[in-house]
C-alpha cells in the first residue's frame, strides 16, 4: 500500500517523515515531491503525480501538505480518504492541525502513525482502538482568552442560547488521556451548509446547490449514547410528503456508518454512540428548490463612456433574509478590466469599505440586516479598454473583464434548507460528572455565490 | 497483513486465498468466500481490502454470482467513498457478461459520484471527475440531466475547472446543449487565458454535433478582438472545417479581420491554412497572405513560413492573377535568403514543381478539403464497459489513458509484466486502424479452432502453384460499399496474420487481391478477393490444402470480421 508518508509545511519544509517500506532507494522523497509540485505545468493536476516508479498523492489541509507515496496502482478514493482521516485524527489529538501544533507534537504524531499504519497497511483509524495504545500527551499552546473570539472557527462561537462558549474548544485536543476531572464534558453539534449559486446577467437563477453537514465534536467519554432529533417535516427526495405544507426537503441524505436509523423513518431521530473526537453524522444535499428566497440579490448597472474611458458601476445589493436575521462578513469581489487607474466611491453606509486590490474591487460589509438594501457607486478611469465593437461611444454593456461578482458571507443561525436540530439528548450516566454541556449551532455560508454582470 | 478484524477472520482469509487444497475444492473455496463476505464489523479499510481480494474470485455459476452481488449490495450504499467505488468495481468486473447489471450499478453509483464531485475536498472532487469522464465514454447520456453540477465555480483550482469543462463537452445532448453552450460561452471570456482557451476548444468539440450554434458563438467571440481568444477560435475553425465541411461558408464569412489579432505560431498557421485551402471564398485572401509575405523576413517561426508557402501555392492555383507576384517574391526569398533549411527545401521543391507544369502542381497540392470520416475515427466510439472496468477505482483514470501508457511503459521496463501468449499477435499496426477497431478485430474466435501463425511468408510462385493445384473449398459473397482502400485492408489483414501476396491498386476495375494464411498445424488457406465494377459485393474464394471444415469456417469468420470492421470505418 503506502510506501512513505510525510507532512510538509506550505513552504516545503518537512515536518514529519515516515518510511514504511524502505524502498525510497536512498533519495529524499519529500524534496522530490516538492520540486515536482512547484515545477508542474499548469494543466496537469497536482493531486496524483508520478516520478520514477512511484506515485505521489497528497491533500492540502490547513496549509500543510499531507503526502503519501505508493508504487502500486491502488484506489485513489481510499488513499484520499485515508489522508483526510489522518488529518482529522491529528487534529483531534493535537488540538488543531497546523505547522505549529505539529512541530510541538512530533512524538505524538509518530506514535499515531505507528499505530494507524503497519508496513504501509491501514490497521485502524478508529479513535476507540487507538486510545488504548497512545501514551504521549499533546502539548498545547496557552489557552485562548474568552475575549478572543473567531466566529469563523467551528465548534463554539455563538449558540442558540446566546451564551458564548469558549472558542478554545476549536483548538483543544479532544483525545488526551489526562484525568477525567480536568476534562469538561461538552458536546458540540454544528449544522453547516454551503451554498452555491449562479445567477445569470438577466437575473435568472441558473444554478443553486446546498451541501449540508451535521458535524459532531464530542468530548464526552466514548460510549455515551445520544439522540439527535431533526425537524419532523423533513423529507428526503422529491416524492415524499410529511406533515402539512411544503415542508423541508432535501434531495439526498447519507449517514455515518455508526448512526442507528430505527427511529429515523418515524420521528426523524438519529441515535448514535459517538467516539471522542470529530465526526460527520449526516450529509445531505439539495438542488434547485430552495424553500426560502436567496439571501442576496444584486442589481448592477454599468455606464461606460468609451471616449473618456470612464466606467461607472452602480451596485445595489438587496438582502432577502427575514428581518430578524443578519449576514456577517459580507464581501463582494468584482474583477475589473485591466488598467483601472482610480476609484472613487459612494457607499450607503458608514461601516462599509471598498478598495481596489489585485485587479478587483472588494466591497466589505461587516453586517447586513435582513430586508435591507445597500448600494455603492463606483467610478473608475479605464483608458484604452477594448470591448465589443459595434457599440456607440457610451454604452451600458459591460466591458470585457468586468467579471462576475462573487459574494462571500456567513449566515449565523440560519439554514438555507430549513433543516433544524430540535433536540440533542444524552443518555443519563450515573457516574457522570456535572451535567454535560451541549452546544448546537446552525450556520450557512457561501461556497460560490456568483452573479454575472 | 491488513487488519481485518479478529484472528479467525484473518485465518479464514488466509485459508481461502493461500491454501491450494481449499482452492482446488470448489465447494470449500466457495464456502470460505461466502464467510469472508459475511464478516461482520469490518471498518471501512477492511471492507475495501475484502472487495479488493474478491476481484480475484471467479463465481462458478450465475446463481452464485447473483448471490454474491446481493450480499455485497449494502457496500454500495456505504458512506465511505473508497468502499463504494471498490464495490462498484467489483460489480462491474463480476458481472462482465451481464451488461444490464453493469448499467444498473452505474446508475446506483451516480449519487455518490456526484456528491464526491461537489465535495469540499478538492482532491476527492478531482478523482471523482476523472471517473465520471471514464463512465461517460461508455454511457454518454448518464449524467446529462445533472449538467449543472459540472458548472465551474470561480474559486476552484485550474485543474478541476479543466476537468469540468471536458465533462461538460462530453455530456451534451439535445436538451441541455443550449444551457451548456451558454455557460461555456461565459467561460470563454474568463480572466485566465488558459481556461478561456480550454472552453473554446470544448465548444469546438461540441461543434462536431451542433455545428450551427457553435459556429455562431465562435464568430461572436472573434468580434471581441482579443488575441488569446482569436488564435484559439481560428484553430478551432480549421479543425471544424476539416470535419464538418458544411460550415465552411459560415467560417469564411467570419474570417476577414482576424489577421490583425493573431501573433502566435499556432494561430497564424491555422489562419494561413484556411486562407490557402478555402481562399476562393474569401475575397481578401490574397492580400492577407501578401501581408504575411511582406513580413516574412521578420517571421520567427519557420513552421509559419512553410505553411505560408503551401497556402500561397494553393491559392495561386485558384486565383493566379492576384497571387503570382506575391508567390514569386516569396519563393525568391525562401530560396535565396532563408537560413532555415527546411523552409528553403520546401521553397525549392515548389519552384521545381512549378517548372514541371501546372498539372503536376494540381496533382500534388489539390488534396481533399475535408474528411468527415476522420471525425468518426477520432471520436471515441462508445466503448464497452468491460474495456475499462478493471481500471475503475485505480490511478489509471486519474492520470488519463495517455499518461498511464507512458508511465506503465517506464515501469514495465523495470518489472516485466506477464506476457500474454498471443494467439494472433499484432504488430503495432499503422495509424489507420483506430484502437477500438483493433480491439474488435482482436476479439476473434480466439479459443479453440483457429490459430493463425504470424510471419508465414509464401513466395508468389509457390502461391500460384498451390493455387492452381487446389480446388475451391468455399465461395462466398460479402456485401461491400464503395471502393476499396488497399492499404487499410492490408493492415487489417496483417493484424490477424493474413498475408497479402498481391493486391490491385485502389480504383482498379475489377479489383482483385490474393491472400494467404497458415495455421499452427500447417494447414494453408489461400484466398482470392474479387470486386467487380458494380462495387456492391466482394467475392471471396478460399482454398485449403487440407480438408477441414471447422478450421475453414473459423477462417471465413475471421475474414468476415475484418471486412465488417473495414466497412464500418468507411461508412
Amino acid at each position: 500500500m503506502i510506501s512513505q508518508f510525510f507532512i510538509l509545511s506550505s513552504k516545503g519544509d518537512p515536518l514529519i517523515y515516515k518510511d514504511f517500506r524502505g524502498d525510497s532507494g536512498g533519495r529524499d522523497v519529500a524534496e522530490l515531491f516538492y520540486r515536482k509540485l512547484t515545477g508542474l505545468p499548469g494543466d496537469e493536476s497536482p493531486v496524483v503525480m508520478h516520478h520514477d516508479d512511484r506515485h505521489f498523492i497528497h491533500i492540502r489541509h490547513s496549509g500543510l501538505y499531507l503526502v503519501a507515496t505508493t508504487s502500486e496502482n491502488i484506489s485513489p478514493f481510499s488513499l484520499l480518504e485515508l489522508l483526510s482521516r489522518l488529518a482529522t485524527l491529528l487534529g483531534d489529538y493535537c488540538g488543531s492541525l497546523g505547522e505549529g501544533t505539529i512541530s510541538r507534537n512530533v512524538a505524538l504524531v509518530y506514535e499515531l502513525l505507528d499505530e494507524v499504519l503497519d508496513y504501509g497497511y491501514v490497521q485502524t483509524t478508529s479513535t476507540e482502538m487507538l486510545r488504548n495504545f497512545i501514551q504521549t500527551e499533546a502539548v498545547v499552546s496557552k489557552p485562548f482568552s474568552l475575549f478572543d473570539l473567531s466566529s469563523v472557527g467551528l465548534f463554539g462561537a455563538e449558540t442558540q442560547q446566546s451564551k458564548v462558549a469558549p472558542s478554545s474548544a476549536a483548538s483543544r485536543p479532544v483525545l488526551s488521556s489526562r484525568s477525567d476531572q480536568s476534562q469538561k464534558n461538552e458536546v458540540f453539534l454544528d449544522v453547516v451548509e454551503r451554498l452555491s449559486v449562479l445567477i445569470a446577467s438577466n437575473g435568472s437563477l441558473l444554478k443553486v446547490d446546498v451541501q449540508g453537514e451535521i458535524r459532531l465534536k464530542s468530548f464526552l467519554p466514548s460510549g455515551s449514547e445520544m439522540r439527535i432529533g431533526l425537524t419532523e417535516e423533513f423529507c428526503v427526495g422529491k416524492s415524499e410528503l410529511r406533515g402539512y405544507g411544503p415542508g423541508i426537503r432535501v434531495d439526498e441524505v447519507s449517514f455515518h456508518s455508526s448512526v442507528l436509523l430505527e427511529e429515523f423513518e418515524s420521528h426523524r431521530i438519529l441515535r448514535l454512540q459517538p467516539p471522542q473526537g470529530e465526526l460527520t453524522v449526516m450529509r445531505y444535499q439539495l438542488s434547485d428548490d430552495l424553500p426560502s428566497p436567496l439571501p442576496f440579490r444584486l442589481f448592477p448597472s454599468v455606464q461606460w463612456d468609451r471616449g473618456s474611458g470612464r466606467l461607472q458601476v452602480y451596485l445595489k445589493l438587496r438582502c432577502d433574509l427575514p428581518p430578524k436575521s443578519q449576514a456577517l462578513n459580507v464581501r463582494l469581489h468584482l474583477p475589473l478590466p485591466r488598467g483601472v487607474i482610480s476609484l472613487s466611491q459612494e457607499l450607503s453606509g458608514p461601516e462599509q469599505k471598498a478598495e481596489l486590490g489585485d485587479g478587483a474591487l472588494h466591497w466589505d460589509l461587516p453586517r447586513v440586516q435582513g430586508g435591507s438594501q445597500l448600494s455603492g457607486l463606483f467610478q473608475m478611469d479605464v483608458p484604452g479598454l477594448p470591448g465589443p465593437s459595434g457599440q456607440g461611444p457610451s454604452t451600458t454593456t459591460p466591458p470585457l473583464g468586468l467579471g462576475p461578482a462573487s459574494l462571500s458571507f456567513e449566515l449565523p443561525r440560519h439554514t438555507c434548507s430549513g433543516l433544524q436540530v430540535r433536540f440533542l439528548r444524552l443518555a443519563f450516566r450515573p457516574c457522570g460528572n456535572a451535567n454535560p454541556h451541549k452546544w448546537v449551532r446552525h450556520l450557512s455560508h457561501s461556497d460560490a455565490y456568483v452573479i454575472r454582470i | 497483513m491488513p487488519y481485518l478484524g479478529s484472528e479467525d477472520v484473518v485465518k479464514e482469509l488466509k485459508k481461502a486465498l493461500c491454501n491450494p487444497h481449499i482452492q482446488a475444492d470448489r465447494l470449500r473455496y466457495r464456502n470460505v468466500i461466502q464467510r469472508v463476505i459475511r464478516m461482520p464489523k469490518l471498518d471501512q479499510w477492511g471492507q475495501a481490502e475484502v472487495l479488493n481480494f474478491l476481484l480475484r474470485y471467479e463465481p462458478r455459476s450465475e446463481e452464485e454470482l447473483f448471490d454474491i452481488l446481493n450480499l455485497l449490495d449494502s457496500f454500495l450504499k456505504s458512506s465511505s467513498p473508497g468502499v463504494v467505488m471498490g464495490a462498484t468495481k467489483l460489480f462491474l468486473i463480476l458481472a462482465k457478461k451481464f451488461p444490464h447489471v453493469q448499467t444498473d450499478v452505474l446508475v446506483q453509483v451516480k449519487g455518490p459520484l456526484l456528491a464526491a464531485c461537489s465535495s469540499e475536498s478538492r482532491e476527492l472532487c478531482f478523482a471523482a471527475l476523472c471517473h465520471v469522464r471514464q463512465i461517460l465514454h461508455s454511457l454518454p447520456g448518464h449524467f446529462s440531466s445533472h449538467y449543472k453540477k459540472f458548472f465551474c465555480s470561480y474559486s476552484e483550482p485550474h485543474y478541476i475547472k479543466l476537468q469540468k469543462v471536458e465533462v461538460l463537452c462530453e455530456l451534451v445532448n439535445d436538451e441541455n446543449v443550449q444551457q451548456v453552450l451558454e455557460e461555456l460561452r461565459g467561460y470563454c471570456t474568463d480572466v485566465s487565458a488558459d481556461f478561456a482557451q480550454a472552453a473554446i476548444f470544448a465548444i469546438g468539440g461540441i461543434a462536431r454535433t451542433y455545428t450551427d450554434q457553435c459556429v455562431q458563438i465562435l464568430t461572436e467571440l472573434l468580434g471581441l478582438r482579443q488575441e488569446h481568444i482569436t488564435t484559439v477560435v481560428v484553430q478551432t475553425f480549421r479543425d471544424l472545417v476539416w470535419l464538418c465541411p458544411q460550415c465552411t461558408e459560415a467560417v469564411c464569412q467570419a474570417l476577414p479581420g482576424c489577421e490583425e489579432n493573431i501573433q502566435d505560431s499556432e494561430g497564424k498557421q491555422a489562419l494561413i491554412w484556411l486562407l490557402g485551402v478555402h481562399g476562393e471564398r474569401i475575397p481578401n485572401a490574397p492580400y492577407v497572405l501578401e501581408d504575411f509575405v511582406e513580413n516574412v523576413k521578420s517571421e520567427t517561426f519557420p513552421a509559419v513560413t512553410m505553411e505560408l508557402l503551401t497556402a500561397l501555392l494553393r491559392l495561386f492555383l485558384s486565383r493566379p492573377a492576384e497571387c503570382q507576384d506575391t508567390l514569386g517574391r516569396l519563393l525568391h526569398y525562401c530560396i535565396e535568403e532563408e537560413k532555415n533549411m527546411a523552409v528553403r527545401d520546401r521553397g525549392l521543391f515548389y519552384y521545381r514543381l512549378l517548372l514541371a507544369g501546372i498539372d503536376e502542381v494540381k496533382q500534388i497540392l489539390c488534396s481533399p478539403k475535408s474528411d468527415p470520416s476522420l471525425g468518426l475515427l477520432e471520436d471515441q466510439a462508445e466503448r464497452p464497459v468491460n474495456s475499462w472496468a478493471s481500471d475503475f477505482n485505480t490511478l489509471v483514470p486519474v492520470y488519463g489513458k495517455a499518461r498511464w501508457a507512458t508511465i506503465s511503459k517506464y515501469q514495465g521496463a523495470e518489472r516485466r509484466g506477464p506476457e500474454l501468449p498471443d494467439t494472433a499477435s499484432f504488430a503495432t499496426s499503422g495509424p489507420l486502424i483506430p484502437e477500438e477497431n483493433k480491439e474488435r478485430v482482436q476479439e476473434l474466435p480466439d479459443s479453440g479452432a483457429l490459430v493463425l501463425v504470424p510471419n508465414c511468408q509464401l513466395t508468389a510462385e509457390y502461391f500460384e502453384k498451390t493455387w492452381f493445384s487446389l480446388k475451391v473449398a468455399h465461395q462466398q459473397v460479402f456485401p461491400w460499399r464503395g471502393a476499396v482502400h488497399p492499404d487499410t485492408l492490408q493492415m487489417a489483414l496483417q493484424v490477424v496474420n493474413i498475408q497479402t501476396i498481391a493486391m490491385s491498386r485502389a480504383g482498379a476495375h475489377p479489383w482483385k487481391a490474393y491472400l494467404s494464411a497458415q495455421d499452427d498445424t500447417g494447414c494453408l488457406f489461400l484466398t482470392e478477393l474479387l470486386l467487380e465494377s458494380e462495387n456492391s459485393e466482394m467475392q471471396i474464394s478460399v482454398k485449403q490444402n487440407e480438408p477441414r471444415t471447422e478450421t475453414l469456417n473459423s477462417f471465413i469468420s475471421v475474414l468476415e470480421t475484418v471486412f465488417g470492421t473495414i466497412g464500418d470505418i468507411k461508412s
